[in-house]
């Protein structure tokens, strides 16, 4: 078994940076609030949503032939479109057509795909210079951690943070935290970078089947960037970012801005179909998992996200506990029902880091019922024998103390006893979690049954 | 196996059932952005819709709205005398001005231009926009009318020319319009470049146009003079 | 019509008065009220940590007890969520889904079963503010969740609370934000669950309300350990106590 991920621990010590926990609490519910104000201005949303839950499901349910399709008309436009069994196979391949173009250096733009590949310390193990474009991803690069939220990475991040980070690796000053100098301060660092660099990548966010081309939505445009300077482009893709046509695309392109943070749309929503004049486009279609969720009646749903993060904005425990907490690629909700389908062992804790309070459900553009997948992946956790030992035992025990009446009105007695009459030191100590931060409930004088029977059962 | 058949095996294999069938979407009979509704006297801590026009308010005016919520600026243009002097009003310090459209015809044309490398001491960009859309205050752009992709995005401050009678209402209604697979590049730009990563802080002008100026002015037959 | 009554185990354990305010209240409606003496818990602790097999025989014990009754009410929505919704841990035998069927929660009871029209023996002249559970709101729609933004709003438990003379609900900074108890999450994940506990009850405090009332007893033990610890002057009551005409 692979070392677990410990959510609970990680996001302990998140909650303990006061000013970082409750600056990211504010920030985060803030674009709840503006995904709210976005959605009242669209009357028909909960029809919008439909849609797009539809077309994601009808597309997933004939997918082979949408990529087939999508490879033929991309084909034909002069992409150059390769397969990808796994992230081994991505990597590989990209290496390939980077080695092939004698690429010393690129620039990229956001792709969670890439990131969960592991793309770039692969790249950068070879001898290839990787820059991330975006803002956010930037700031998570230099700090050689993972992105904390989908859509704006170093959002856990305070401007101090930001400050000290580029005085350190860009050479900023460090007194200076004014969000307004510092991406200024990484637009003259990157700038350079794009002119220099022998090749861009991007991700996709939707791949459209009937005209071979795909979309990638950006707010800084620096996807745009790394694609029109450099003549080579490439694109990664999971299999499930196929949609059916171009006309699909007002939906979800309606929704997803408006979901993630509160925009009718994004500054770029980009189209790309086949090479630029003067340039090379490369596709790689990647699986990873993916059709084996397919096949997984319980989880298929979960692929027909389309990284919005409107559900981490809004899921309470995301929010405290920062994105970090999750311990991989994707985080908050979508994170916990997409993570133990890559490395059950590794994330066998992050099912149990929710308080299934079913916000992200009814958040979700595309209606996944990311609530329920969450409860459904506990048992499948406790059926592989992954459960904390503690928790195992004492569930075990439960179990059988509520299966007995006597048994329960037994051990009533004596907790009842216990409260009363141990000292305040005994229950609250750290061994006893629920007493750190809250007081125990008092003990009443008799059970309800007891009162029940002094006096509803003449007996 | 090869990864493609490999992949198409296993997805083939995996479907789910009963297949779901695509639905048809109404597009032009959704209506975009209205007034916002729902906000009921419990919730009293919602925030207020910013002002949406009517069902019977003029598209252009709705467009505007949402252009400048997304950072980017418009004026109305009567002919290309007055495009070009806006031009000059509005970027005094410009240096290279590189332009794809007769109306302004700016200090390097684009049609010159040989490698997008070039264009990155430009401080203006000048195109024209064949269609915005109301809803997202965007502006549609291809290859076509960029000639050169990266004067999109490698321009410090960009001017986009927009007849005011090419505006549509929703995505739906511009997906309807436009051929995508056209050409290699299009983008929906909707305002200048932006970025909130740094505690959430808006900032404009993060990688690619620090700024972006609609001219509201219908494609003029002549370019009226030099210069 | 004899109404099967379902006190969840921590509501027998710990706040037995709630208990009493259901029963008399549905007795006060005319409702014929029988209390199981076998019952112990619907089986939730055990399935909503995975443990399906250790869920198995309280889930059995629940069905058998209330298996002749047509009608069972509790004052819990998230123990009835999870006997409509996830009781499963069973072989779902007729009986079984009967049970799960016929098992209501207390305000849904009174809402839409019992049309109930006024409570004239209840005042509860108090600021007061209104905690619906996750279950209540999204689980079993028992009030529009914040999320549906164009949907017409509409909450059964305020419109229960307006026919009680003198009470004052306050609005809050967050509608419907979870309390962060989250069944034995507020043990697991303790640090998150206390903190989502501590901004809750500072969103009422804020508000300057007397009492906190909410249909699910497990938020408001949760929310009073925290209110204990801050020392605030804050109560927590179970709506049946006050359409009982309580506080107790």
């Amino acid at each position: 078994m692979t070392r677990a991920v410990d959510p609970e621990g990680r996001a302990e010590r998140f909650i303990a940076l006061e000013e970082h926990e409750s600056t990211h609490d504010r920030l985060v519910w803030g674009m709840r609030q503006n995904r709210d104000k976005a959605v009242a201005g669209v009357p028909e949303w909960e029809e919008l949503r439909e849609q797009a839950s539809q077309i994601k499901e009808h597309t997933l349910t004939h997918l082979d032939q949408y990529l087939e399709q999508f490879e033929a008309n991309a084909t034909n436009l002069g992409a150059h479109v390769h397969w990808a069994r796994d992230a081994e196979e991505h990597n590989a391949v990209v290496y390939e057509i980077l080695q092939a173009h004698r690429v010393k250096s690129l620039i990229k733009s956001k792709s969670m795909l890439q990131e969960e590949c592991g793309m770039t310390p692969y790249l950068q193990k070879r001898g290839i210079e990787v820059t991330e474009s975006d803002l956010g991803e930037r700031i998570q690069q230099l700090s050689d951690e993972p992105p904390s939220h989908i859509v704006v990475p170093a959002i856990h991040k305070l401007r101090s943070d930001v400050a000290a980070l580029f005085a350190e690796k860009i050479g900023t000053d460090p007194k200076d935290s004014d969000p307004h100098s510092l991406t200024e301060a990484m637009r003259q660092n990157a700038r350079p970078k794009f002119i220099a660099a022998d090749a861009g990548m991007t991700g996709a966010n939707f791949a459209v089947a009937e005209t071979g081309g795909f979309v990638v939505c950006t707010n800084e445009g620096n996807a745009d960037i790394g694609t029109s300077v450099p003549p080579l482009h490439v694109a990664s893709i999971g299999i499930e970012k196929l949609i059916p046509r171009a006309r699909d695309l007002g939906v979800f392109i309606r929704m997803l801005s408006r979901s993630a943070l509160g925009s009718p749309i994004t500054q770029y929503t980009s189209h790309f179909h086949g090479p630029r004049r003067g340039g090379e486009l490369h596709v790689v279609l990647v699986d990873n998992t993916r059709s084996d969720r397919l096949g997984s009646p319980d989880f298929w749903h979960a692929l027909k996200c389309i990284r919005c993060g409107a559900c981490m904005n809004t899921c309470p425990v995301y929010r405290r506990g920062g994105g970090l907490s999750y311990g991989a690629t994707y985080s908050g909700p979508i994170g916990v029902i997409l993570d133990p389908g890559f490395d059950l062992s590794k994330y066998r804790e992050l099912p149990f880091h929710s308080s299934l309070c079913g916000s992200c459900t009814e958040v979700c553009p595309v209606k996944i019922d990311i609530s329920d997948q969450i409860y459904k992946w506990r048992p499948i956790v406790a059926a592989k024998g992954m459960l904390k030992l503690s928790k195992k035992v004492g569930m075990s025990a439960l179990g059988m103390t509520l299966a007995h009446p006597a048994v329960f009105h037994a051990a009533e007695s004596a907790a009842e006893s216990a409260l009363e009459h141990l000292p305040r030191f005994l229950p609250y100590n750290p061994l006893n979690p629920w007493g750190r931060h809250r007081d125990l409930p008092t003990v009443p004088k008799q059970t309800f049954r007891q009162w029940y029977l002094e006096n509803r059962r003449k007996s | 196996m090869n990864a493609r058949d490999a992949i198409l095996a296993a997805v083939r294999n995996n479907m789910p059932q009963p297949a779901v069938p695509l639905p048809e979407i109404p597009g032009s009979e959704w209506k975009g952005v209205k007034h916002g509704l729902g906000y009921k006297e419990h919730f009293t801590r919602l925030p207020e819709v910013p002002g949406a026009p009517g069902v019977n308010e003029p598209l252009l005016a709705y467009f505007r709205l949402q252009l400048e919520a997304m950072g980017g600026r418009s004026f109305e243009a009567a002919d290309a005398t007055a495009a070009r002097a806006k031009v000059a009003e509005l970027f005094p310090d410009a240096n290279v001005v590189c332009s794809a459209v007769s109306e302004v015809p700016g200090t390097r044309r684009v049609e010159d231009v040989r490698d997008p490398h070039e264009l990155n001491d430009v401080d203006l960009g000048v195109v024209r926009s064949p269609l915005g859309v109301a809803e997202a205050g965007a502006v549609w752009l291809t290859q076509a009318e960029l000639v050169v992709n990266a004067l999109e995005v490698l321009s410090q401050h960009l001017v986009v020319l927009l007849d005011p009678a090419a505006v549509v209402e929703t995505m739906h209604d511009a997906y309807g319009q436009i051929d995508l697979a056209a050409s290699p590049y299009g983008v929906f730009l909707a305002g200048p470049s932006a970025t909130g990563d740094i505690e959430g802080v808006i900032i404009h002008g993060a990688q690619g146009a620090r700024s972006l100026t609609v001219l509201l002015l219908a494609p003029q037959a002549t370019a009226g003079g030099s210069g | 019509m004899k109404l099967g009554l379902f006190i969840p185990c921590y509501i027998d354990a710990f706040f037995p008065e709630v208990g009493v305010a259901t029963l008399e209240l549905l007795e006060r409606l005319g409702c014929s009220v029988e209390y199981p003496l076998d019952q112990t818990c619907c089986g939730q602790p055990m399935a909503n940590s995975g443990c399906q097999d250790d869920a198995a025989a309280t889930e059995d014990l629940f069905v058998h007890c209330f298996q002749d009754f047509d009608t069972v009410v509790g004052p819990s929505g998230s123990c009835v969520h999870h006997v409509r919704f996830h009781l499963d841990a069973i072989e779902q035998t007729p009986q079984a889904r009967k049970v799960r069927a016929g098992t209501r929660e207390l305000v849904e009871f009174l809402h839409d079963d019992l049309r109930v029209a006024a409570f004239p023996w209840a005042a509860f002249p108090h600021k007061v503010g209104l905690h619906d559970s996750c279950t209540a709101v999204r689980g079993l729609g028992h009030v529009r969740p914040s999320e549906r933004v164009n949907e017409p709003y509409f909450s059964k438990t305020r419109e229960l609370l307006a026919k009680v003379p003198g009470l004052e609900l306050v609005e809050l900074d967050r509608p419907d934000e979870c309390c962060g108890f989250g069944g034995s999450f507020c043990v697991t994940d303790e640090a998150v669950s206390a903190k989502m506990g501590y901004d809750r009850v500072y969103d009422f405090h804020r508000h300057g309300v007397e009492y906190i009332v909410s249909a699910d007893m497990s938020c408001l033990l949760h929310m009073k350990g925290v209110i204990d610890r801050l020392k605030l002057p804050i109560k927590v009551i179970h709506i049946a106590q006050i359409l009982n005409g309580g506080p107790p």
